[in-house]
């Protein structure tokens, strides 16, 4: 698994739980290494095996661990840059998650071996989708259910999400927007003029 | 002939909004060189006076082709591709193209934003729904944005690689006991001395007196404590350009240069082998021991030796000192023919 998605498991850990935490985590799942690096390569299984961790230590559910972690990924401010990147697929929510099946796509222009869940957007009607994600590893649903749910409030949407069962391997999950422009939102501003 | 003719009105009789949706950047110019009409997002370039009514000219300069200064003239280049910037923000430049519409229709040019496009969507606060769906321009910025952010990781990876990299090297460099020099160091120098045939240099073996009793009778911890305060002295005792290494055990070896005369060997060596001499306490006891040192000087040969002979003859010097008893100093002289 790409560094930066152990990075960022690595960096919800320890920005929520602490280093102490995270200094547990790397001991049960044998890291021999005390960080990981962003631009190296790791074994799925370390990724795995630092999440299973992760549960035991702090008695979590995998499924409420990995929509803390989907959230964190979007309200982080480190994580910023990615949270813009991510807003460049649609002026509204709607439009944006019409944009995610062009997502893994999107993230390789950025970065070309980093591995991105593969999502299909099936539109029921105009404001009713259905997700089916599938990755490299399983808990892509609860992941993107916190992710996309920061994401409603960063384009000021209202928006109901939930998981919606598993067909084979791919994680469903439902969202019904009921409003676009439920609230301000944050602004994003296509470019900024540099300072 | 009649195909045509249909054709041609297809393109008069086009709805604006058509228009307006598929080039947001267009601006439509009446036969006369006058703007009447402008695409969604190129009014937004307009700023606080608006483009329609006006000569194309007056608002905007023609940098490519050159020569541009009427209207006429500018039909002429219809379907080449055109670099022009606003009159009031030249530092902005835009790719165009123009299109001579039949008959006195006038002409329709479409903008983009060329490779200054992150610069103009920031200075025209242009959004996402102010592209067209087929327009790649919010891809570009996406890009640029993405590979600003992963270079910026790159960087500080290579940075603390690099930080890693020196610390290791200076590790494998470094006697742990002494903080001098080791031997692979002390190796990699003398190659390199050796390879640079016009440095001179003097070569000295110095290895301790009474050191194996120190082990024998207070142990080893007061032998590396002894090995430390070695290495505190020669780096006290030698100036910034020599070059003392712990080869191993009790054996050190130190190169001076540039090389020096036997009267300032001698000195330094003495000097050495006094503060060697000093009691050195460690934990209750008092320990005291000496120093054999044996010197070669390269200028002493007629010819540059190779490294084996230079090393043999040091050596043999150090023997001289240590048969002459303690705390002696030795410079082998080579037979000169």
């Amino acid at each position: 698994m790409h560094g930066m998605i152990n990075r960022a498991l690595q960096g919800f850990l320890v920005d929520t739980y602490g280093r102490d935490v995270w200094e547990e985590v790397c001991s049960v799942a044998q890291l021999r290494f005390a960080d990981f690096e962003a631009m190296l390569r790791y074994d799925d299984k370390v990724t795995f095996d630092c999440f299973e961790a992760a549960t035991e230590i702090l008695h979590k559910q995998p499924n409420a661990l990995l929509e803390d972690l989907g959230t964190f990924l979007i309200t982080h401010e480190p994580f910023a840059p990615l949270k813009r990147l991510l807003r460049f697929g649609g002026a509204t929510f709607s439009d944006f998650i019409l944009s995610l099946d062009e997502m893994a796509d999107r993230g390789r222009m950025a970065m070309p071996d980093i591995e991105m869940p593969d999502i299909e957007v099936i539109p029921l009607d105009e404001n009713r989708f259905r997700l089916r994600a599938i990755w490299r590893l399983p808990g892509v649903g609860p992941i993107l259910l916190g992710a996309l749910r920061a994401m409603a409030d960063d384009y000021g949407a209202l928006a109901t999400l939930s998981l919606d069962g598993i067909e084979g391997h791919r994680e469903c999950i439902r969202i019904d927007v009921f409003d676009t422009a439920h609230s301000e939102g944050n602004a994003f501003v296509l470019a900024e003029v540099p300072a | 002939m009649k195909m045509h003719a249909a054709a041609r009105d297809a393109v008069v009789e086009m709805p604006e909004h058509v228009l307006d949706r598929l080039l947001p950047m267009h601006l439509r110019v009446d036969a006369d060189g006058i703007i009447r009409h402008v695409g969604p997002t190129a009014a937004k370039l307009a700023g606080d006076v608006a483009f329609v009514g006006r000569p194309l000219l007056e608002v905007f300069t023609i940098r490519r082709p050159s020569g541009v200064e009427t209207f006429d003239v500018l039909l002429r280049a219809s379907d080449l591709r055109l670099g022009l910037s606003l009159k009031a923000a030249e530092h902005m430049p835009f790719r165009g193209v123009l299109m001579h519409l039949p008959g006195e229709a006038g002409a329709i040019v479409n903008l983009s934003l060329g490779l200054s496009f992150a610069r103009a969507v920031a200075e025209f606060s242009l959004t996402l729904s102010d592209f067209s769906a087929t327009d790649q321009t919010v891809d570009l910025l996406y890009l640029n944005e993405a590979r600003t952010s992963t270079t910026r990781l790159s960087e500080h990876l290579t940075r603390r690689l690099q930080d890693a990299h020196d610390t290791a090297q200076h590790q494998a460099r470094t006697d742990v006991l002494t903080g001098l020099s080791n031997r692979r160091a002390m190796d990699a120098e003398l190659d390199h001395l050796m390879a640079s045939r016009n440095q001179s240099f003097s070569l000295m073996h110095l290895d301790l007196d009474l050191f194996k009793q120190v082990n024998d009778t207070y142990g080893h911890a007061a032998g590396d404590a002894v090995l430390t305060e070695i290495g505190k002295i020669l780096d006290q005792e030698l100036r910034r350009n020599d070059f003392p290494a712990r080869m191993g055990g009790d054996e050190f070896l130190i190169i001076l240069r540039p090389a020096q005369s036997d009267a300032v060997i001698t000195r330094v060596a003495r000097r050495i082998i006094r503060r060697i001499e000093e009691p050195i306490r460690i934990g209750g006891v008092e320990v005291r021991i000496s120093a054999s040192i044996g010197v070669a000087s390269t200028p002493d040969y007629l010819r540059r030796p190779p490294l084996a002979q230079l090393m043999a003859d040091v050596d043999e010097a150090l023997y001289t000192a240590k048969r002459n008893g303690r705390g002696q100093i030795s410079i082998f002289k080579p037979q000169l023919e």
